[in-house]
């Protein structure tokens, strides 16, 4: 789904019209014609999506947008479905972009998805034998031309021993051209449909040179079959693979070792004593990820860890913040204090100031060597504040309380001023003193009505990545820890550290077998919250 | 406060005065504490930025020399593409939200259909579980969709700024929702005996009136689409696509090569309009936040 889907929500029907507009025209609406345009757009992106889709045999991605498409032109070309009219972008987006993904981490849980099984097994079988691939010694070299396609993809043109003009690149395996010359040299110099390029630039360009020497253009479309690949840029020899493919056993062999590499069901070839070759598929590994979180000794105490101080950070977080800024909000109700909206704009100032910057700017601060905070508050110490644990658990605690205790310094003087100033009255009247109102009154009035805020706002700092990943990393490692956990770790940075994106190796399905079980604990959070709020009466 | 006048006696404007510092006086002292609690780091990464050494060591006395230097060194980085790129994915992903989230609540106020009920608790408990938790499906799913439309796959804005539409929707939707209920449906009704079709309720009767939430949900979806690290990390792999949350992590993280000054130099920038902003729409803001969303 693309910017025209969310727009489509411009284009109106003309009043009080009782046919569908696809089929009577009653002169040139505008909202009308905005919709045709908009709709036309939409159907030209859809065909091309689905033309390409299935091009590239991508079944699931164009059956979806195939049935998208029928729903989008039905839904706004006749008056069948009006609140539809209303709802289809929005509904379509959430279908891809939340519950599609959501569906698809549950899938991604139950594979070993990950680096060394990144792939099919075709496509592993190709990485294996292109891993393998030498240079067959003694082999014919054939005059080779560097040619550029239309999309400006190198490729090679080669004559082979019948003086045939042959032409291939990376993804497309060679192939005899008809229109073609050969040049003084022996080499190809015009290709119908492609570019030669001239050898002098082949020569003298260096990145293109890097391109040449590494570029490997198959035979066939059979692995076995090997490569032609070039060192000078002038003529090219056959790469064989020391290993060969056995499609009908499922084996691999290396010719050179006769070693016998067997296909597993764990997604990788395997030899007799245990060698494993680098490239595997991914396959259905069961409930192993969910296994390895609880069973396996190192990762399971470090996510022990991880999880404690996820609710330990989350309830910290809330509960400290939301004292210092009902404590805040209580001293400064007070008519008599002068300028407080001046001093409220100063006290909020951190809750503008974006979050990310903040968590950066503190990492600054609490450097151990350069920090300011060593510095000047300190008098110079050299005290380690993002490599301790219990530091830099301390201190990432702070930035949060920093970055959010303005919000409930806001909502509770909301809170406070829309209390009934009459039960105050009567309380006092009836000889409570402060203490006494704060408790019997106040408090039980205000949790009431930031109670579902609370709950939010713990949910919030559960998943709080920003301020975790950017303070420090989730750092300092926990010694022995897998993956490079962290002691300021919270789940979803745990969820970051083991899928390795960002650098390592990756792990996609253990990841997201952790990213199920953070869903299971945010829902129980969530249906908590629910409950509480009731906001289902609503409706 | 209690300033003394000329006929009262010494003792009792010292008693007031006593009592004014214990109920009154001290607050202004506690005040002071606060506020250097709150301001003194923004202080301090105004006189980092404006320190031309450009790096942490020796930046921790305040406003030792001022100099402009990191701030005309930004054009010789990616920054301004940076920040081009944060507003056109924030802009966009806000307007979107608007648009969609607008229409969506629409339909759900003012339209009884089947699975009316159904469509409202699905989106409650779909807005429950946090899209960033997903993020290795998306990154799994854009490289799948990358093969078949390499615009919308990795590295692409315009994919970014779907997952955001997508993402904010349920809570959005909500936010609303509730405000559209409060418009009384008679406004509605009259308008249709007059001849208004749906669209022009929609387009010339609603949307004049739910501007303030319009407002909020514009901004809540642009300070999401802003402070967001973890998704936009994954989807934006060159320089040139960043945004500044991705852009400026990586200008601080590295200790060794870390660029102190420039970052001191953009995060200012960066956050002035965002401060002026808060501030001017202020009222707006906390009336959406209270409304249950939280900073992002």
């Amino acid at each position: 789904m693309t910017l025209q889907e969310r727009t489509e929500q411009q284009q109106r029907p003309d009043p009080d019209a009782r046919e569908s507009h696809a089929r009577s025209w009653r002169g040139p609406g505008w909202g009308f014609i905005v919709k045709l345009v908009l709709m036309a757009l939409v159907n030209a992106f859809g065909l091309m999506v689905i033309f390409s889709a299935i091009g590239s045999e991508s079944w699931l991605i164009a059956g979806v947008m195939i049935a998208l498409l029928v729903i989008a032109d039905v839904v706004y070309f006749t008056k069948k479905a009006l609140p539809l009219k209303y709802l289809l972008p929005g509904l379509s987006f959430l279908l891809i972009f939340q519950v599609f993904i959501f569906v698809y981490t549950g899938y991604i849980a139950f594979t070993n998805y990950g680096s060394g099984h990144a792939g099919t097994k075709e496509q592993a079988v190709n990485a294996a034998l292109i891993q393998g691939e030498r240079r067959v010694e003694d082999s014919p070299t054939y005059p080779l031309s560097v040619v550029r396609g239309f999309g400006g993809e190198l490729g090679f043109a080669v004559v082979d021993g019948d003086g045939d003009v042959q032409v291939g690149t990376e993804t497309q395996p060679l192939e005899q051209v008809e229109d073609a010359e050969i040049g003084s040299t022996g080499a190809p110099t015009e290709v119908a449909g492609w570019t030669v390029v001239p050898r002098t630039e082949v020569l003298t360009d260096p990145a293109i040179q890097e391109d040449v020497v590494a570029l490997r253009v198959p035979v066939s479309d059979d692995p076995n079959d090997g490569s032609v690949r070039t060192r000078d840029g002038t003529t090219g020899s056959i790469y064989l693979s020391t290993l060969v493919w056995d499609e009908a056993a499922d084996t691999i062999t290396d010719t050179e070792t006769g070693t016998v590499y067997h296909a597993t069901d764990r997604g990788s070839f395997v030899s007799e004593d245990g060698e494993r070759l680098p490239a595997g598929w991914y396959v259905n590994v069961g409930f192993d990820n969910f296994a390895r979180l609880f069973t396996d000794p190192a990762l399971a105490g470090a996510l022990l860890s991880v999880t404690a101080w996820t609710f330990a950070f989350a309830i910290l977080s809330v509960a400290i913040s939301f004292g210092l800024g009902l404590l805040f909000a209580l001293v400064y109700n007070d008519p008599r204090v002068r300028g407080r909206r001046f001093l409220r704009t100063l006290f909020i100032l951190p809750y503008a100031f974006p979050a990310f910057m903040a968590a950066l700017l503190f990492r600054g601060m609490f450097n151990a060597e350069f920090g300011i905070i060593n510095d000047l508050f300190f008098f110079g110490a050299d005290i380690n504040w993002l490599g301790d644990p219990w530091l830099a658990r301390g201190a990432v605690l702070f930035v949060n309380i920093w970055l959010s205790y303005p919000y409930w310094f806001l909502v509770c003087t909301g809170a406070l001023q829309s209390l009934p100033a009459d039960t105050l009255e009567a309380a006092s009247i009836d000889g409570a003193g402060r203490s006494r109102q704060f408790r019997a009154i106040v408090l039980p009035l205000l949790l009431v009505s930031t109670g579902p805020l609370l709950i939010s706002s713990f949910a919030f700092s559960f998943n709080n990545f920003t301020v975790i990943y950017m303070f420090n990393n989730g750092g300092p490692g926990i010694p022995g820890a897998p993956y490079a956990l962290g002691a300021t770790d919270i789940l979803i940075s745990a969820i970051y550290d083991i899928a390795g994106v960002s650098q390592g190796a990756a792990d996609f399905g253990l990841a997201s077998a952790l990213s199920i079980i953070v869903f299971i604990v945010v829902g129980v959070i969530s249906a908590l919250a629910f409950r509480q709020t009731r906001k289902l009466e609503e409706f | 406060m209690s300033a003394a006048t000329t006929e009262r006696t010494p003792s009792r404007t010292r008693t007031r005065r006593r009592r004014w510092i214990a109920e009154v006086g001290w607050k202004y002292v506690f005040a002071a504490a606060i506020i250097f609690f709150a301001v003194f780091p923004l202080v301090y990464i105004l006189s980092a930025s404006l320190n031309p050494k450009g790096s942490l060591a020796g930046s921790s006395e305040l406003f030792s020399t001022v100099s402009l230097e990191n701030y005309t060194a930004l054009s010789d980085t990616y920054y301004w593409t940076w920040v081009a790129n944060t507003l056109i994915i924030g802009v966009t992903a806000s307007i979107g939200a608007v648009l969609m989230g607008a229409a969506a609540a629409y339909a759900f106020s003012r339209f009884r259909f089947t699975g009316r009920r159904v469509g409202l608790t699905t989106l409650l408990l779909v807005q429950m579980f946090p899209q960033a938790l997903a993020f290795v499906a998306i990154f799994l799913m854009l490289l799948a969709i990358g093969e078949v439309v390499p615009a919308l796959g990795l590295n692409s804005k315009i994919s970014l700024i779907c997952i955001y539409l997508a993402g904010a929707l349920g809570t959005n939707t909500f936010l609303m929702y509730g405000f559209f209920n409060t418009i009384p449906m008679e406004i509605d009704e009259s308008a249709k005996i007059d001849g208004a079709s749906h669209a022009q309720i929609f387009w010339r009767l609603i949307f004049p009136l739910v501007v303030p939430i319009l407002a909020v949900v514009g901004l809540l979806a642009f300070v999401a689409a802003f402070g967001d690290y973890i998704i936009s990390r994954i989807v934006l792999v060159s320089e040139d696509n960043w945004t500044l949350a991705v852009g400026m992590y990586q200008w601080v993280s590295n200790q060794l090569s870390s660029r102190w000054g420039l970052f001191a130099a953009g995060a200012i920038i960066a956050a002035i309009p965002v401060l002026v902003i808060f501030f001017a729409l202020q009222r707006y803001i906390v009336g959406g936040l209270t409304a249950g969303a939280v900073k992002g």
